[in-house]
């Protein structure tokens, strides 16, 4: 018999809304998405966004939900999962939630860092808060959405006032603790002329199944630049779910780079969306999965304005009997005359069980544009691996050098080095183990 | 004897391409091998490596007294052989450096030496690299890749250096080059050569032997030698051309 785990979710919601002082608009918020999620559930395979990621397992699963604030964990556990250039900028999720204090944000002076619930006490960015949240990841996008909205307690909320330049990378640190489910919530607005980087990163601290279920708003206004690093390396025994949108302006820039390492079942939904002429956007990814794990990736570049431009690299590499998505799909709407946009897609398959799909989709309403896309699907080459051979190599060195060659194209991209070694590093470590 | 190889046929997806061929090679010596086009003298550089592909169906080939059939191309490499590709090929994303590195100690960890961390194997680079007059920015730059064909020639020869080989085959490292890349690779590999390690010279032209003095020349002609002798022959060979030795094959 099929038990019908999404009233479990009704239960928390109950005893998370009765303990809460929000403001009234963001209960009335949350009541909408649960009532939402009661409705539809879980996505099912014949969703058709879902068709090749099957989430009966997230959905068969109870977890723990932290109603209250009083995890802990230590300094020197966080510090871990801490770059070297982001020691005094850095802000930690527990369980998802915003902890500040576990944070560091010394070097953060010039940003606004607010918990939502301090946003709630502060009446400008109130009302920025009330303005944005939930405007760029509408609720109804799916069950997740719909659940991590339900959910939004502890939320972060970042504000990059005009014109500042942050030089700092802020690192967004999330740590679940096992059997517990997480849904972080932040909201980034950058306000005119002001530059950033962010880099978010799950991090894996404990080995068992739980589920991470975020997302991510970001909103990048006139002229305004973000340097956005995603890096998801949790658990192989957890599931992981994010949602990210971004809107850009005049002018602005979203370069966005993926890294999906972890997770036995992870999804990743990202949207970058043109809301003004003249903004640029780079979203690109890079997936290593192996053994069992299955990765799933769906972005979405809206060119709903003119002359935008938008690139798209992703790159995966699947080994054992691991399965990867990428469906990639760009809307150049009947007004965007003058877009420019690109998509690839490269898959390297290493073994005979491993398996992608991929399914890049253009859906072009004006004619005055110049868009290209293409996918890929192989293996590594015979002459490669005996030109390495030839030279010395083992089998397997030279076909883990070719590997890590196939993905330095991304990892190459970032321009944080701790973060840039560290991903080397994840490559090369395959290297090793395999030798 | 560094390298004996007795009645040697082999050939590629059941197509025979040599055919019985002879050859040996003592440390110290440079061996020439010259052939028309299509004779087969890529076949048996890529036999003596190891490439997967070439099928060895009858004869034997002795390196150092061991049975060269039965070692992996990787474990031929790493035990002294080396050989430079006719087309290089390119590995886009590992940096020049990096693969040489690795290479390098690779082959050390198996004599037991003591392998280079990158600043130490970068000075050991920068010192080899100015022997085929390769800059900086090409140990930078991925293997080969979008390199010019005498740019690749010469990083063959720069890997030579790096692990000096004890039988280096060079498959028509001449080929495609300028006048002056071809001086600066003859001079690379003359500084390399030395009585302890041989090499086997794979030309189509004559032009090689100016540079590089071979004690031997042989004439390859339909996968196997039809003639061989001393660099006079080559010249001789310039002279009359390849038609020359395949109407007086039949006597050889
Ligand atoms: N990979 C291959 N597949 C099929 N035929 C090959 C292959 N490599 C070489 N041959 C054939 O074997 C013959 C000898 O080639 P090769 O050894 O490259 O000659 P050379 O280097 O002397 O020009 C040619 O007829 C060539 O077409
Ligand atoms: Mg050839």
């Amino acid at each position: 018999m099929q038990v019908k785990r999404e009233t479990v979710y009704n239960e928390i919601f109950r005893i998370s809304a009765s303990q809460t002082n929000q403001p009234e608009w963001l209960k009335e918020l949350r009541t909408e998405a649960l009532s939402f999620f009661s409705e539809v559930g879980f996505p099912s395979v014949e969703d058709e966004e879902w068709k090749y990621t099957n989430v009966a397992p997230i959905a068969r699963e109870t977890f723990q939900y932290d109603f209250k604030v009083e995890s802990k964990i230590s300094e020197e556990t966080i510090s871990k999962f801490v770059l070297e250039e982001a020691k005094k900028s850095f802000l930690v999720f527990l369980n998802g939630r915003f902890r500040p204090e576990f944070s560091n944000a010394q070097s953060l002076a010039d940003v606004k860092i607010a918990s939502f619930t301090q946003a709630f006490n502060d009446p400008d960015l109130q009302k920025t808060l009330q303005q944005k949240l939930g405007s760029l990841v509408d609720y109804r996008k799916n069950g997740f959405t719909a659940l991590n909205t339900a959910f939004i307690e502890e939320g972060l909320f970042l504000f990059i006032p005009r014109d500042k330049i942050i030089e700092s990378p802020i690192q967004l640190v999330f740590l679940t603790e096992n059997e517990k489910i997480a849904f972080p919530r932040c909201l980034i607005v950058m306000e005119e002329g002001s530059e950033a980087t962010l880099i978010e990163s799950y991090n894996r601290n404990q080995e068992g199944k739980y589920f991470t279920n975020a997302v991510i708003e970001i909103s990048i206004a006139n002229e305004a630049k973000l340097k956005h690093y995603r890096v998801q390396r949790e658990s192989h025994n957890s599931f992981h779910v994010t949602t990210t949108c971004a809107e850009v302006q005049c002018g602005s820039v979203y370069d966005s780079t993926n890294i999906t390492l972890g997770a036995k079942l992870s999804r990743h939904d990202v949207i970058a969306i043109f809301k003004a002429e003249g903004g640029q956007a780079f979203v690109d990814g890079l997936y290593l999965v192996s053994g069992e794990q299955h990765s799933d990736t769906h972005s979405v570049i809206d060119h709903v304005f003119p002359n935008c431009l938008s690139r798209q690299n992703y790159k995966g590499i699947v080994d054992g009997k691991a399965r990867a998505v990428f469906n990639g799909k760009i809307f150049v709407r009947e007004n965007a005359h003058g877009t420019d946009a690109q998509q690839s897609n490269k898959n390297l398959l290493l073994s005979n069980e491993a398996r992608v799909d991929t399914k890049p989709q253009l859906e072009i309403f004006n004619d005055d544009v110049r868009c290209s896309h293409g996918a890929t699907v192989g293996q590594l080459e015979e002459e490669e691996i005996f030109y390495l051979m030839s030279r010395g190599l083992h089998h397997s060195l030279a076909e883990n050098l070719l590997t890590y060659g196939f993905a330095e194209e991304i990892v190459n991209k970032i321009e944080v080095d701790s973060l840039k070694s560290q991903l080397d590093e994840a490559l090369l470590n395959r290297l090793k183990a395999k030798l | 004897m560094l390298l004996e190889i007795r009645n040697l046929h082999a050939g590629i997806d059941g197509r025979e391409i040599i055919k019985g061929l002879n050859l040996s090679v003592e440390k110290g010596q440079i061996h020439a091998i010259m052939g028309p086009n299509g004779s087969g003298k890529s076949t048996l550089a890529k036999v003596l490596a190891g490439h997967p592909n070439y099928e060895v169906t009858e004869g034997e080939i002795l390196y150092e007294g061991k049975n060269l059939l039965e070692m992996e191309p990787d474990e031929r490499a790493r035990e002294g052989i080396f050989m430079a590709f006719q087309y290089p090929v390119e590995i886009p994303g590992v940096s020049n450096s990096q693969f040489l590195r690795l290479a390098y100690n690779e082959k050390m960890k198996h004599l037991g030496r003591e392998e280079l961390d990158p600043i130490e194997f970068n000075e050991l680079l920068k010192e080899k690299a100015k022997l085929v007059q390769m800059t900086s920015d090409f140990l930078k730059r991925s293997v080969n890749e979008g390199f010019s064909g005498g740019e690749k020639k010469r990083n063959e020869i720069l890997q030579m250096a790096i692990l000096e080989p004890k039988l280096a085959i060079l498959d028509e490292t001449d080929s495609g080059l300028d006048i002056d890349a071809l001086r600066i690779v003859a001079e690379g590999v003359n500084k390399l050569r030395n009585s302890e390690n041989a090499i086997i010279l794979i030309t189509h032209y004559q032009r090689l032997l100016n540079y590089i003095q071979p004690d031997f020349v042989h004439i390859l002609a339909d996968g196997k030698i039809i003639k061989s002798g001393t660099k006079e022959l080559a010249i001789e060979l310039e002279e009359k051309g390849y038609d020359w030795i395949k109407a007086n094959s039949a006597h050889c």
